[in-house]
């Protein structure tokens, strides 16, 4: 019986799991693991005063304020003009309806450097756009409203696509019901609609605003980066590597890595949350 | 008579209620429309109107120029070895991940996730602090016993440069593309189980076969899908590299760094010229992206 049992153990497990793992775990280490905790290593030579010191410097907390402030309101104006977009995408016809769709993720293509001269000059005191904001006193480039037109462009295919989904597979009959009982249509928009939606919804929110508050490229052509009032964190970041103060700089990063990865556990709980809400809808 | 009127009532009501009066439906079409005007097609346009705003002569002049030629290899370079890298760990990941079972599953999928949620600066900075010259290799190097003196002689005698060179822009465009295949394929090969690589052993298929011929056709679509997103992110990416590159005209600086570079210089039409070359990259991805898309949709 032994060769047998061999026989059929050999078969039923498919080859190569310690190579494979072995490589994943590797490769992961060398270029991911390590090298942040690097972060970590470095900030420990600081002592606690000095750390605090640093993360609290004016610079560093107008940063903080400036960022959170500009991501959270992108964030905001995404999920509100996202989901019109992700709704009018799924549920009506137009003319270039596919054109669109596929435009939507643009900014996940576009360069952040292309698109931060871009909208650094269409929002310029010239540019196409900026020239009609002049007269009515609203100055975009080189202020803090140019930090979150950036943000809001970088954010904008995160809503429409999380919510898109959901609103494809959103059972028809659910609607049909709730008409034949006597809602209006704005009833089932709040009670029906917007109820299964809300956990996509959130979890596109979450990734906007995620990806938001660390974003570079985009930012930095239209912000200015005047200290105090329009730098974001990263580019205190950088002004710190610039002058090769490298332990400051790390401390910075090492505010904006654990907030990060705070941000990474909640979007993964949500993401659950939303799994565990849709199947139970559903059944 | 009563009842075919009641029909018809409580069907314009059942219409009312399950869809938007087309009023409505204009208006909502009219703001999506607006909002993407503001932010997605106004630029684009912008940049195509922008780089040809001196005439086709100054463009052609701006993009075969020796700068911009040097940092188009060096893009070309980076993203060269950093997209089959990340590709082949993409491949062993998903299958490590979708073949096998084994403990801390969960939290492999969240690490090979992470440097997505680190902002692209940092992602140059912790090269720095391991490679740079106050950084883990300088204290290496200036060390006066180190570990495998052989070793440190060798960097020492050739000068051997990371941060501030070119090794170290491709490190950083290995990182920030690091999760892009791999998140593709993993979902996809967990979905297609492991049957039909189990049929083939038992057929007797050795472990490569099965491979090539199982595995391979079926996660083509995905794979290339994954490539094609990771290509886009390694070309375009500008802060972590801005980071390590040192911004050397001519030596250290890619596309994105070049065109930054452009524009600093007040020498904006040449900045749009260089950026239209990326951005009708981008369209070509999203167009590429949507095809496979498309394709796997009809199999």
């Amino acid at each position: 019986m032994a060769p047998t049992n061999k026989r059929t153990k050999r078969i039923r497990v498919l080859p190569g799991f310690k190579l494979t793992l072995g490589f994943t775990l590797f490769y992961l280490g060398l270029i991911v693991i390590i090298p942040l905790s690097a972060v970590f290593w470095e900030t420990s030579s600081l002592s606690w005063h000095d750390f605090w010191h640093t993360i609290t410097m004016p610079i560093a907390l107008a940063s903080y304020r400036l960022t959170f402030g500009a991501s959270f309101l992108a964030a905001v104006v995404n999920a509100v003009f996202g989901f019109i977009v992700a709704w009018v995408l799924v549920r009506y016809h137009f003319f270039g309806k596919k054109l669109v769709d596929a435009l939507v993720d643009l900014p996940f293509a576009l360069p952040t450097a292309v698109a931060g001269i871009t909208l650094a000059t269409l929002y310029s005191k010239a540019g196409w756009i900026g020239q009609w904001l002049e007269p009515l006193g609203i100055k975009v480039a080189n202020t803090q409203i140019g930090v979150f037109v950036a943000l809001t462009f970088i954010g904008l295919p995160f809503i429409v696509r999380t919510v898109q989904p959901i609103l494809e597979d959103l059972d028809p009959e659910l609607e049909e019901a709730a008409a034949s009982l006597g809602a209006n249509r704005w009833q089932i928009f709040w009670r029906v609609i917007l109820p299964m939606v809300m956990p996509a919804l959130l979890t596109g929110f979450a990734l906007a605003f995620a990806r938001a508050l660390g974003e570079y490229g985009s930012v930095i052509f239209i912000a200015g980066n005047i200290p105090l009032k329009t730098q974001i964190t990263p580019v205190v970041i950088m002004g710190e590597l610039d002058m090769f103060d490298y332990a400051k700089a790390t401390a910075i990063a090492e505010v904006m890595l654990v907030t990060s990865f705070a941000m990474l556990l909640s979007v993964n709980v949500l993401q659950w949350w939303a799994n565990r809400h849709n199947t139970t809808s559903l059944a | 008579m009563i009842p075919v009127a009641t029909t018809l009532r409580a069907a314009q009501a059942q219409r009312r209620s399950t869809t938007e009066p087309p009023v409505v439906r204009r208006l909502l079409i009219g703001v999506a429309l607006a909002f993407l005007s503001l932010f997605l097609f106004m630029p684009l346009i912008s940049v195509f109107l922008q780089a040809f705003a001196k005439g086709l002569g100054f463009y052609f002049t701006t993009i075969t120029d020796p700068m911009a030629w040097s940092a188009i290899k060096l893009t070309c370079i980076a993203s060269g070895i950093a997209v089959p890298l990340n590709c082949v760990f993409g491949v062993c990941a998903a299958w490590t991940i979708a073949k096998f079972d084994f403990r801390g599953k969960n939290i492999l999928l969240t690490l090979i996730d992470l440097p997505f949620s680190v902002s692209p600066v940092i992602s140059g900075l912790i090269y720095v602090l391991v490679f740079g010259a106050q950084g883990w290799l300088g204290l290496y190097l200036r060390a006066d016993h180190p570990w495998l003196p052989w070793l440190a002689n060798w960097l020492n005698d050739h000068d051997i440069k990371i941060i501030f060179a070119v090794p170290g822009i491709v490190l950083a465009t290995i990182f920030v593309t690091f999760p892009f295949v791999a998140r593709e394929l993993i979902p996809l090969m967990q979905a297609q189980g492991r049957t039909e690589e189990e049929a083939a052993r038992v057929l007797g298929a050795n472990g490569w076969q099965t491979f090539w011929r199982v595995t391979l056709p079926n996660i083509k679509w995905g794979l290339l899908y994954g490539v094609i997103l990771c290509t886009a992110r390694a070309v375009g990416e500008f802060g972590a590299v801005s980071v390590v590159s040192g911004k050397i005209r001519g030596q250290t600086n890619t596309v994105p760094l070049h065109i930054e570079a452009l524009y600093d210089d007040y020498n904006f039409t040449g900045a749009f010229a260089v950026a239209s070359l990326l951005a009708l990259l981008a369209l070509v991805t999203l167009g590429l992206k949507t095809w496979i898309e498309h394709v796997a949709v009809e199999k």
